[in-house]
């Protein structure tokens, strides 16, 4: 990892009317890697998206893109750039073969092995019609398009949505296939967690149009615990413990999830004086869906910068 | 070599757990012996479809236990095991293990007999793979 970020953004706030679909955004995506952009619908991500692509005007704060501004991303930065839009769009009227060349000839860089090896792995066949192609496959076509030139940073918007399952672990593994090269970033949006946890080195999660986390997956899976406390009859009620995410009550039974679990969250657990306390491991959904409920305090912000227990 | 591991997205276990407990597991059933060679960090990442640095992150924990070493040019190769606890520590790990062995055979409904006798035959099926104990360097 070396230089700087491909990715930089500072307050980066894009309003919609008095609405905020982006609000004083700072992130930071290394070079090399792979980096998924989380959150609910409409917390922002597409927005986001948009601004870094230079489509979309930011109300205020800014940001650089491979190391250009993106108010004013010159043509030999997009060059370098592969974007995929969550509408595929596709000249029906084409042949997949012809999609390629007619792409082929925008890019000085086009590998056309990739672009043969990525259809090939969606089952595509050269010779098929674009307007007779599913879904999944109009996906595929797609991905081909963007990932033959080689850009230097791929950036997918939900690239997953609608795909079987089939459909998305080609593209899974296409993704891996490109982390061969060790200088590729790959920022992608996506509401699946499943692959998130095979291919994130990093997370980003919006909340609200605010940034809630941003770090590593394993900070953030280390970060969130779930700590059970089983009591003779109906649970004490909860002290006011800092990152507290959800607690939920049971018969018997208190489950609290919180971030940055420490000795001091410890203590205020054991002063309840519970039968039985331990904590128990948490997946990646249990954990983000306990981040984004609406239950739990929302006042940190997780990042790479802090320090772990 | 026959090294098959499973993938769960979706569980408690980070997937880079999941691939040294495995390895783990098959070094100690005999399933990988001493000296066999395991597939690269890249082959691997990509016949599991996860992130090369996810397996690299748990080969270099199985280095640092001593199971697997790294050897320049030629690939990645189970090893001897190596000591890494005192006894005591060894002792205070195994005992929750063996609680909950018992615990489970009990309400199985299985007589202590049956249960050393099952015991025993698992033990003799990975004979080869024991250490000489006590405070040997098994080196």
């Amino acid at each position: 990892m070396n230089e700087q970020p491909v990715i930089r953004t500072q307050g980066l706030t894009r309003y919609f009317g008095a609405q905020p679909a982006v609000y004083e955004l700072s992130l930071e995506v290394p070079r090399g890697g792979v980096f998924a952009l989380l959150g609910r619908n409409g917390s922002g991500k597409t927005t986001t998206i948009r601004m870094l692509l230079g489509l979309l005007e930011p109300t205020r704060g800014g940001g650089t893109v491979l190391g250009y501004d993106i108010r004013s991303l010159p043509p030999e930065a997009r060059a370098r750039i592969g974007y995929l839009t969550e509408d595929h769009q596709l000249y029906g009227w084409m042949r997949v073969r012809e999609s390629g060349e007619f792409q082929s000839r925008f890019f000085p860089t086009w590998n056309d092995k990739i672009f043969r090896g990525v259809i090939g792995h969606f089952g595509l066949r050269p010779t098929a019609h674009v307007k007779s192609l599913s879904r999944g496959e109009r996906a595929g076509l797609c991905l081909a398009l963007t990932l033959a030139p080689e850009p230097e940073l791929l950036i997918l918007d939900d690239p997953a949505m609608g795909l079987d399952p089939v459909a998305r672990r080609a593209l899974v593994e296409s993704m891996i296939y490109l982390t061969r090269r060790s200088d590729r970033t790959i920022f992608f949006s996506t509401h699946q967690l499943p692959d998130v946890e095979r291919v994130a080195d990093h997370i980003a999660v919006l909340d609200h149009s605010v940034l809630r986390a941003c770090c590593p997956l394993e900070t953030f899976r280390n970060s969130v615990r779930q700590v059970r406390l089983r009591f003779p009859g109906t649970p004490p009620p909860l002290p006011k413990i800092p990152g507290l995410l959800q607690a939920v009550r049971s018969e018997g039974e208190l489950r609290v999830t919180c971030v940055h679990y420490n000795g001091a969250i410890e203590a205020a657990l054991r002063g309840l004086a519970p039968a039985q306390m331990e904590q128990s491991p948490i997946s990646l959904e249990d954990a983000f869906i306990s981040y984004l409920c609406d239950r739990g305090e929302k006042s940190f912000i997780l990042s790479e910068t802090e320090a772990q227990p | 070599m026959n090294l098959n591991i499973v993938i769960n997205t979706g569980s408690p276990t980070p997937i880079y757990k999941q691939i040294t407990d495995q390895v783990r597991l098959a070094v100690a059933t005999g399933k990988l012996a001493v000296g066999d060679q395991l597939p690269s960090v890249r082959a691997l990442a990509e016949e599991l479809v996860v992130n090369p640095n996810t397996v690299a992150r748990a080969y270099t924990d199985l280095a640092r236990e001593g199971l697997i070493e790294s050897r320049a040019g030629r690939g990645v190769f189970v090893t001897r095991k190596r000591k890494m606890f005192t006894r005591e520590e060894g002792r205070r790990r195994l005992e929750p293990l063996m609680d909950g062995l018992i615990g489970e055979a009990m309400v199985l409904d299985f007589t202590q007999e049956e249960l050393r006798a099952a015991f025993e035959k698992k033990l003799s099926q990975c004979q080869r793979n024991f250490g000489k104990g006590g405070n040997s360097n098994n080196e």
